[in-house]
């Protein structure tokens, strides 16, 4: 009964997201107030009936109802609870849910806190909200239900996916979907302000923060997914070049271009159209990463959950937005005039060059993502693009970017010396050029990767520090610190979030560069040294967990007589969806991870054991989330607490026409 | 053929190993299995370390092909196995990098290669990033210099810097 009045609510948040399209639509068109003030309503009445079907859908999860087509394939009774609720978007029907669910959130976070907005401006906002919403839902209703009831209910399922059966996987789609939805508020936006036909500060500060979540969110949930993948797949690989995880990079990529125009329309009044065209293609790459992952058309290690017939709705919804928006942007581009001039050698300019850096980037990822498939229809050539390119093709973007990031945020508005703003930076330019060539003969004979990467992380956070010493004034520490604790949050934000982009940068660099690697056969009680370890294959031990069975070693790491870790690393196997997974046994570290794997037994006795020493691992994911912070401490800024439009509302509320 | 011979050359029983690999891969593409990285096995692997190394680079070049975008040197799976061990042979017979490539990539085309090489409509992928970047950065040199020759907007105008002289008498 709840699951059928969970489908009725999805088809009555269908009915009412093409209410909330079209009706303050046209009210905004008319200038209707009543018709305009329908937005906010139908917003919350879909947020709840999508709730409502939602919560239907989890209990369903939650109590094995396997009447349900889709708890049978993707549940199972013995099961752990966690991820019998993570199940309901482990899986194409219930992600799609999910995805619309948060789009509603958002939608309705844009009625309930868009006060300050001029009426008609979130009116169009809201109607645009409800339409991707429509496009969504019928998707949904028309392609992936996710209520279908079988005839006769099985005893019981198949099992999730084990590979998803993992905290860190539990919770990376929802963190990638607040990211990938939250995109859809900076397109409603960029829309209605082309309808509008006006761009001004008041609209980049609405902008901004919704861009600035929705990258914070992108930010957490790739790096949960890499995280996944590093203890998960066995090797304590970090990242792919998979077509699912260029389809979230890619967006992370345009939202990061886009957060910094918009400082650009907020502080300059500059850079107007440019800041539209970004906010639509971000949202243009949501889709096309949901395209992706939802239609299969890419191979990809993904393989859950996709069906081409799908992907051609998914892609039609793409052109119809995304060719939309674009199409109302070619006619009204034009409209939008900048103010604000700059000279060449401004932090405009500077922000300009960010911005190219990092759409010529994402632009590079997407080409190798789809050339696969461009050359096989084009060109009748069957071929792969995988890491080697894009290690080569991505990265001296990122390395660009790095090089000219602290010299940029440094600069002066309007226009500046080089000279005078480079100087704040002399110190840090020399302290990390001297920790590069410290690196750099440590490792006499390897690559030259882990030194310019310590190069590149070093001046990317004493650039940081100097950007906040800058800020502080002049005069005694006491004054600076002061000072220091009284900059906006917004200012913080952009330090701690560059900083952990530097973080990161090394972490990647001195992982890749630096890793030990062994593989051996063991036998029990074996000892073997091991790039200054001496690791012993204690036990290894069959057991059985809720559902699945293991194979678990107990290995103890030691290093000169004294004991540094003991590790378990497990192999699985999940018999209802007979399949093997891989638990590596991982002792974190702030300078290094220890990494192990158990293999197969051989033949001649023993075991195939795969021992890692990872220096500097860690700091990539707390580099992700330091950046991730800094997202949410400029998001918390003052500015964007107190709505943007409402303490002038009685000159704002309504454009002139 | 001249490639099975060759094939039959190096190892007597390597062809009915690959005829078994490419019904694997006929059977795991229906299947659509994807299973959990484990890697290179103690048995597969060189004495040499040297050897190995070199090994380990150009099995990062190449496709599993029965895999979704892994290297042979990342999966478990037998084609992979198969592949990692012509590999080592390759280079145990003293073959360069450039040239166990070649050797992979005439008997599975150019699938095989993770990077794709830069011939025909391929240059196209290899060069859209710096054509792009070199049109993005002149593109926007030229609005920046156009930008910066227009006059100021804010500069007042004649109207407004007698009333601002006005107000300023006050």
């Amino acid at each position: 009964m709840i699951v059928e009045l969970g489908h009725f609510a999805l088809i009555l948040a269908f009915f009412v997201a093409c209410v909330q399209s079209v009706v303050p639509m046209i009210g905004a068109a008319r200038g209707w107030r009543g018709w305009m003030a329908v937005g906010e309503p139908a917003a919350t009445a879909q947020l709840l009936f999508l709730g409502f079907a939602f919560a239907a859908l989890t209990r369903a999860f939650v109590t094995s109802d396997f009447s349900l087509s889709l708890v049978v394939e993707n549940s199972h009774t013995a099961k752990p609870m966690l991820y019998k609720i993570a199940g309901v978007w482990g899986n194409h029907e219930g992600s799609m849910l999910l995805w619309v669910l948060i789009l509603a959130l958002f939608g309705a976070a844009a009625a309930w806190f868009g006060g300050g907005l001029p009426d008609r401006l979130r009116a169009r906002v809201l109607s645009v909200q409800g339409a991707v919403g429509v496009a969504f839902l019928a998707f949904i209703l028309f392609t992936s239900n996710p209520f279908t009831r079988l005839e006769v209910a099985p005893f019981d399922g198949q099992d999730l996916n084990p590979l998803l059966q993992d905290p860190g996987l539990a919770f990376h789609p929802p963190f990638l979907y607040l990211g990938y939805v939250g995109l859809s508020m900076a397109f409603s936006f960029a829309v209605a302000a082309l309808i509008e036909g006006r761009v001004d500060a008041a609209w980049a500060r609405w902008v901004r923060p919704w861009t600035l979540a929705a990258w914070v969110f992108l930010t957490i949930g790739i790096a949960l997914g890499s995280w996944w993948a590093y203890y998960e797949l066995g090797w304590g690989g970090f990242w792919f070049w998979d077509p699912v995880e260029n389809a979230s990079f890619m967006p992370w990529l345009i939202s990061a271009a886009l957060l910094h125009s918009a400082i650009v329309v907020e502080k300059r009044e500059a850079l107007k159209s440019w800041t539209v065209l970004l906010a639509i293609l971000a949202f243009g790459f949501s889709l096309i990463g949901t395209f992706i992952v939802r239609s299969g058309v890419l191979t990809s290690v993904h393989a859950f959950a996709n069906d081409p017939s799908r992907g051609v709705f998914i892609l039609i919804l793409l052109a119809v937005f995304v060719g939309g928006a674009l199409t109302l942007y070619a006619l009204r581009a034009g409209a939008m005039e900048a103010k604000g001039v700059f000279a060449l050698v401004s932090r405009e300019s500077a922000l300009v060059a960010n911005n190219v850096l990092l759409s010529v980037a994402c632009f590079v990822v997407f080409i190798g993502t789809v050339w696969p498939l461009v050359a096989e229809l084009a060109f009748d050539r069957k071929l792969s693009v995988g890491p080697p390119f894009f290690d080569a093709a991505f990265t001296p973007f990122m390395v660009l970017l790095a090089v000219i990031l602290p010299l940029g945020s440094i600069l002066p508005w309007k226009r500046a010396t080089l000279g005078r703003a480079v100087r704040p930076l002399t110190g840090a330019l020399a302290l990390s050029l001297a920790l590069g060539a410290l690196v750099w003969t440590l490792q006499t004979g390897r690559s030259i990767l882990a030194p310019c990467g310590a190069v590149l992380a070093t001046w990317l956070v004493l650039g940081a520090g100097a950007d906040l010493w800058q800020r502080t004034g002049r005069g005694a520490l006491a004054g600076r610190a002061r000072r220091a604790a009284r900059l906006p949050r917004a200012d913080w934000g952009r330090v701690v979030a560059h900083a952990g982009f530097g973080i990161t940068l090394f972490g990647v660099a001195a992982m890749t560069a630096w890793t030990v690697e062994d593989i051996r056969v063991m036998q029990t009680g074996e000892t073997a040294r091991i790039a200054g370890y001496d690791v012993t294959l204690q036990d290894v031990r069959e057991g059985e967990g809720p559902n699945y069975l293991t194979t678990r070693a107990e290995m103890v790491v030691a290093r000169d007589g004294d004991e540094v870790a003991r590790l378990f690393p497990e192999k699985r196997v999940y018999p209802v969806a007979r399949m093997p997974t891989t638990e590596a046994g991982i002792d974190n570290g702030v300078l290094r991870d220890l990494y192990a794997v158990i293999g197969d037994a051989q033949q001649g006795g023993g075991w195939a054991v795969r021992f890692y020493v990872k220096p500097f691992a860690n700091w990539i994911w707390a580099g992700a989330i330091i950046m991730a912070l800094g997202g949410a401490l400029s998001l918390s800024d003052r500015r964007y607490r107190v709505a943007a439009g409402a303490r002038r509302a009685p000159t704002a509320s309504v454009p002139a026409e | 053929m001249s490639g099975l011979r060759n094939v039959v050359a190096v190892r007597g029983g390597a062809v009915l190993r690959h005829l078994c690999a490419a019904l694997y891969l006929t059977l795991a593409l229906m299947l659509g299995t994807a299973q959990p990285a484990g890697a290179v096995t103690p048995a597969e692997m060189l004495d040499d370390p040297a050897l190995e190394a070199r090994a380990r680079e150009i099995g990062g070049e190449l496709r599993c092909l029965v895999c979704r975008n892994e290297s042979i040197e990342e999966s478990d799976a037998d084609l992979a196995s198969d592949l990692r061990i012509l590999v080592r042979e390759r280079v145990t017979a003293g073959d360069s990098n450039a040239e166990v490539i070649d050797y992979v990539t005439d008997r599975y085309g150019e699938y095989v290669l993770l990077r794709p090489n830069a011939r025909g409509a391929n240059l196209i992928l290899w060069l859209a990033g710096p054509v792009m970047l070199l049109g993005a950065l002149g593109l926007t040199l030229v609005y920046l210099r156009r930008r910066a020759a227009r006059p100021e907007p804010e500069a007042l105008t004649e109207d407004e810097t007698a009333r601002l002289r006005d107000l300023m008498r006050d």
